[in-house]
């Protein structure tokens, strides 16, 4: 067999997959956590990060169409070993079993997974596609821009978060999603260096002592912004 | 003290399975749990029932033939032990204990409790070994090993072969088996010249078999007689990953593996 | 029945080199033509079944297990010998030689005991180069450790699991094997008789453990390696399936018994705790290393906590009477001193079978890393059985049945009477007298599986025809595959009031009684009185369940204690008929001023074979005489 038919057949490969599709999610995480964490600066410096961002909207479509590659292989891998996991076991325990001291988070990524993946839909719906039937606010976010001042005529990202979040049922699911995507990384942020051969020795409990510490760094970071909102520490 | 057993019996491959509840006779505490079923197996005969069948033979710990699930948990209660080193001082009086055969689409039950585990040997076929005839070998301190890897090595090596990992695993995945060996002959310089043929020959076998996959749960190693643990599975991956960029530049020996 | 040895004549130390030199051997070409049957997948039967398909000979390997990797060599704790003199202390082959021969009590065959202590070098290297990690000093060379009987340091190791270790060498060796289509595994089949057709052994008939079917298999030779016969007494270290079953069925078609009476009874056992008990555990001999061995002075004070009886009311037992040797006396003098001192009302424990095994002297001096570096497995598995912690009291320990020395008798070429049956390790008589030393078996399993059957069996292949082996439809074939069907019938319709385990713990307390440790004409004789009879009751009394077609445990077991009815017998009348003390044998009629054995060379100088005469029939003593060319015989000493 050739070596990217192994990749995508063999079980190892899979989980290589997924370790570094989760790596460059991850990343990307961070990354949009920062990028939107400036709202708690002057409103100026959220709205010029995302002027930035669509300075090139041929960069932007590639960066994003990698991403909805990155996720496609993700939950293509999840799907794809979900399915031989639940084949691998097809009788189950009569006393019930496990897990023997593993993590909450371990056992369910598959689920928790799937409701994180449920909310990004949600959420480019949301803030990407700007879909109004969908924020629960009865405006037509497109139509948000910045009037006067040096950033006349530009998107009013600031507004549009204090609005979109001014929503409780959204922010609530907002939290939610947030809070299980905190519980996924603690294991997923951990168990992708074992997939790709580097976790060992104490490394392996220094790195599942730091996925879980920016784990819950990351639900801080994003769960401060819809409480922010909602305390009208922002608006 | 007296126990109640909630037994898994069924009478063939085919057949259907289903607990039945034996209540034991008077028990000693320090009776291993082993001897507690031949006790219950004598009582049965007698009484014009069939014993039931479970696997063993050493009953030390090493043979890796024992593979009961007591209340759940493969081996019973204790880490770092096998089925037969579980003794009836670690339940309690009057308690009812539920003992099933390891569960796994590649171990399939063949009566009551024993389970068919020759899915192992076929992964050993393909790769566990190094390939040396007898008689070719050269002198044993030819080659020094630092004591760091030997013993490493021999961490591995300690795998009883008795499936553990695979009954514990969320996923009845083999990784801590197969890892165990890949790694026991990949730490020391006999198993170079393999090491990379070896790891995807085995894990394609592995695959073959049906076993789950890994999501990193560390159920395996919880239960592990040998507390072999998830560092070998990590070294594993590494050299299935070292073996795939080989087999993309077109090393030889990587392709030879892969047909495998 | 004349049993020919077939000692290569010439210097001991030449033998086996000229041997090779003139034995015939087989064309390459012509190897694969050839089938052999290797029963069994210990270390003897897996590396031979190994190396015989790498020599290219199709080889179908039989095993009752459903893997190779179980078999009951993987319970060998301390290590493996060999004369490689790594330590610089003086060892060589002659001493190894000369320690195996003394320690067997001048019992052994002399040229195949310098034979072993020549391919022991050989093994070692052959393990390493599979890749069995052997414990290393720092400078990343092999270590070694001291084993009973021997004062140099010649013991290779890997942690307390070497036999373990070893054994998945041979099975890689073996599954590379099978990968690679050379040799054909038969996993859940239990040996049950061998063909013997026109004199030669031909085939045998196996029944499936998991379907009962009965199924034959022809062959050109037929190789035996189905371990010892321990189980005999119930009660015993092997684990709880080794049987006797292949060896004593081709017993019974003719290959000669030799000295059925040298049992092993190993000092160093966790006790008995109740009559439950199926098994019993070995605490490593490599533990006498650093423990010592005692019991109180007093038996006023054996029940006392060990740490309340003082320094000068111990007495280390084996210090006092073996200064020389100590603690590291062999296994049947120091069983024997166990016993001695629990026969006067000093063991310890609530049986009073016990002696303490005590590490405290060792604690202080090496620190309990150490200690638990060098027998931390030991030591957890002694807190598992007896749920004491051995680091803060003494182990008590109690010698248990561990080994066999006798087995089926083997010509220098490891061929027994049946020409084309061969057997291999524990299985056959050869090399370990009446007394075997610690890490020595490990050695010889791999000696004759690796280093002597892939020659020796060529000389006989080298004269069948190829291509010569019979059908399965041969009447002979025919014929033992029913008379296999019909014993399992019969044990399946006696349907009695008792279950196998029964009469096997009966049997047990039976020889444990009367042909242990300490072994008298008058017990033996109650003996071969009380096993025929207990016999009588099995077949008349036993109850199988099931039927057999099926996996059947209790018709397996029922199986192994019918020929160990009749074993237990023979065991009996080969010490009974062995009028001298030498060994593991200590015959109460004859032990010497000191109370040590007794040896009598003048009329005891012999191997005792066996030949199964029929049933109902008293066996024939065949002798072989045990001729010294090398060694002196002289009285053991290791004061």
């Amino acid at each position: 067999m050739k070596p990217l038919q192994l990749l995508f057949q063999s079980s190892i490969g899979k989980k290589m997959i997924m370790g570094a599709t989760g790596a460059a999610m991850f990343l990307f995480v961070i990354g949009h956590l920062v990028g939107n964490l400036q709202v708690f600066l002057p409103k100026e410096h959220i709205n010029a990060y995302a002027h930035l961002l669509h300075a090139s909207e041929g960069l932007l479509w590639i960066i994003r169409l990698s991403l909805v590659g990155i996720v496609g292989l993700h939950v293509w891998s999840a799907v794809t070993l979900n399915a031989q996991n639940n084949s691998a076991r097809p009788s189950t325990y009569g006393a019930g079993t496990g897990p023997f001291g593993a993590s909450w988070a371990s056992q369910y990524m598959f689920m928790t997974g799937l409701v994180i993946a449920a909310f990004v839909v949600y959420h480019l719906l949301h803030y990407t596609v700007q879909l109004s039937a969908i924020n629960f606010a009865g405006k037509d976010f497109s139509t948000l821009t910045v009037v006067g001042g040096p950033q006349n005529g530009w998107k009013d990202v600031h507004q549009m978060l204090v609005i979109g979040f001014g929503s409780p049922i959204v922010s609530l699911f907002y939290l939610v999603a947030i809070g299980l995507l905190c519980i996924h990384l603690s294991h997923g942020a951990s168990a992708m260096f074992q997939s790709l051969g580097i976790a060992e020795g104490a490394w392996r409990t220094r790195l599942e002592a730091l996925a879980k510490c920016v784990s819950i760094g990351i639900f801080l970071g994003y769960a401060s912004i819809p409480i922010a909102i909602f305390l009208r520490i922002v608006s | 003290m007296r126990v109640n057993l909630k037994v898994w019996r069924q009478p063939g491959p085919h057949a259907r399975g289903e607990f039945k509840t034996y209540a034991t006779p008077d028990l000693n505490p320090d009776m291993s749990f082993l001897e507690m079923l031949d006790v219950v197996n004598d009582e049965l005969t007698l009484k014009g029932e069939e014993p039931i069948a479970f696997a063993h033979d050493c009953r030390e710990g090493i043979c890796g033939t024992c593979s009961l699930v007591i209340n759940g948990k493969p081996h019973g209660p204790h880490r770092a032990v096998a089925s037969c080193q579980t003794y009836v001082r670690s339940f309690k009086d009057g308690e009812t204990i539920t003992i099933e055969p390891f569960r796994a689409k590649p171990f399939p039950v063949i009566r009551d409790l024993v389970t068919d585990r020759t899915a192992f040997d076929r992964i050993m076929s393909v790769g566990g070994y190094v390939s040396v005839r007898t008689g070719a070998a050269p002198d044993a301190n030819s080659i020094p090993i630092s004591k760091i890897d030997s013993d490493r090595a021999m961490d591995a090596a300690q795998c009883i072969g008795c499936g553990a990992c695979v009954a514990a695993c969320k996923n009845a995945s083999a990784m801590l088996f197969v890892s165990a060996k890949v790694g026991h002959l990949g730490l020391l310089p006999q198993g170079q010249p393999e090491r990379y043929r070896r790891v995807l020959a085995m894990v394609n076998a592995m695959d073959d078999e049906g076993f789950g996959n890994c999501t990193v749960t560390g159920s395996c190693a919880a239960v592990c007689p040998k507390e072999i643990n998830l560092d070998f599975i990590t070294r594993m991956n590494r050299d299935y990953l070292v073996a795939l960029v080989q087999e993309g530049v077109g090393r030889k020996g990587a392709k030879e593996g892969a047909g495998g | 029945m004349k049993l020919e040895s077939k000692i290569p004549a010439g210097p001991l130390e030449q033998k086996w080199t000229k041997h090779l030199g003139s034995i015939r051997l087989v064309n390459p070409a012509n190897k694969r033509k050839y089938e052999i049957i290797v029963v069994g997948a210990g270390l003897a039967g897996a590396s031979a079944a190994a190396s015989l398909a790498e020599l290219g000979y199709k080889v179908k390997c039989v095993i009752y297990h459903d893997t190779g990797r179980r078999a009951h060599s993987v319970a060998a704790q301390g290590g493996i010998n060999a004369a490689k003199n790594y330590q610089n202390d003086g060892d060589s082959v002659h001493r190894l030689f000369y320690d195996t021969i003394k320690g067997g009590d001048y019992r052994a065959r002399e040229a195949n005991v310098h034979r072993l202590a020549e391919v022991s070098v050989k093994i070692i290297d052959q393990c390493v180069a599979q890749g069995v990690p052997f414990a290393r000093e720092y400078g990343g060379l092999l270590a070694n450790r001291s084993f009973g009987g021997a004062q140099v340091s010649r013991t290779f190791y890997a942690r307390g699991q070497t036999g373990q270790q070893l054994l998945l060498g041979a099975y890689s060796a073996l599954i590379r094997m099978v990968g690679a289509g050379s040799v054909e595994m038969l996993a859940h089949e239990e040996m049950m008789d061998v063909v013997v057709i026109n004199g030669q052994a031909r085939g045998i008939i196996c029944r499936n453990l998991l379907s009962g079917q009965v199924t034959r298999h022809s062959a050109d030779a037929v190789v035996l390696a189905t371990g010892g016969y321990g189980n005999v007494f119930n009660l015993s270290t092997y684990g709880r399936l080794s049987n006797c079953t292949a060896i004593w069925r081709a017993y019974k078609r003719g290959a000669c018994f030799a000295n059925p009476c040298f049992t092993q009874i190993h000092p160093t056992c966790i006790p008995v705790s109740g009559d439950y008990q199926s098994k019993l555990t070995l605490m490593s001999e490599s533990l006498r290393n650093d423990g010592r061995i005692w019991v109180p002075k007093k038996g006023a004070d054996a029940k006392r906590r060990p740490g309340d009886i003082a320094e000068e009311d111990r007495d280390y037992y084996l210090e006092r009477m073996y200064p020389a040797y100590g603690n590291l006396a062999p296994r049947d003098i120091s069983s024997r001193a166990a016993k001695k001192v629990c026969d006067e009302g000093r063991g310890v424990g609530e049986s009073g079978l016990g002696v303490y095994l005590d590490f405290s002297d060792s604690i202080r001096r090496l620190g309990e890393s150490a200690v638990r570096e060098r027998y931390g497995n030991l030591f957890d598995i002694y807190r598992e059985i007896t749920n004491e912690d051995a680091y803060k009291a003494p182990m008590r320990i109690f010698p248990a049945v561990h080994y066999t020395m006798g087995g089926l008798w083997v010509d220098y070429n490891l061929m027994s009477s049946i020409p084309g049956l061969f057997v291999l390790g524990e299985a056959n008589f050869s090399d370990h007298g009446a007394n075997r030393l610690g890490a020595s078996a490990l050695m010889q399993g791999l000696a004759d599986g690796y280093f002597v059957i892939p020659y020796t069996i060529g000389d006989y292949i080298a004269g069948i025809k190829p291509g010569s082996r019979p059908s399965t439809d041969a009447p002979e074939f025919v014929a033992a595959e029913a008379q296999v069907t019909g014993t399992v019938q019969r044990l399946l319709s006696v349907k009695g009031r008792q279950p196998v385990s029964h009469f096997h713990k009966r049997l047990g307390k039976i020889l444990w009684d009367r042909c242990g440790m300490a072994r008298n004409a008058r017990g033996l004789e109650q003996g071969l009185r009380e096993i025929p009879a207990l016999r009588e009751e099995f077949w008349a009394n036993v109850n199988v369940p099931g039927d057999g077609g099926t996996l059947n445990q209790s018709l397996e077991s029922a199986h192994r204690v019918a020929d160990f009815l009749e074993l237990g017998e023979l065991l009996c009348r080969d010490a009974l008929s062995r009028d001298e003390s030498c060994g593991c044998h200590f015959r109460e009629e004859h032990v010497d001023a000191e109370g040590e054995c007794d040896r009598n060379d003048d009329d005891y100088a012999y191997v005792a074979a066996w030949e199964y005469a029929g049933e109902g029939k008293a066996p024939i003593l065949n002798k072989e005489p045990l001729v010294y060319e090398s060694a002196k015989m002289v009285k053991r000493n290791y004061k």
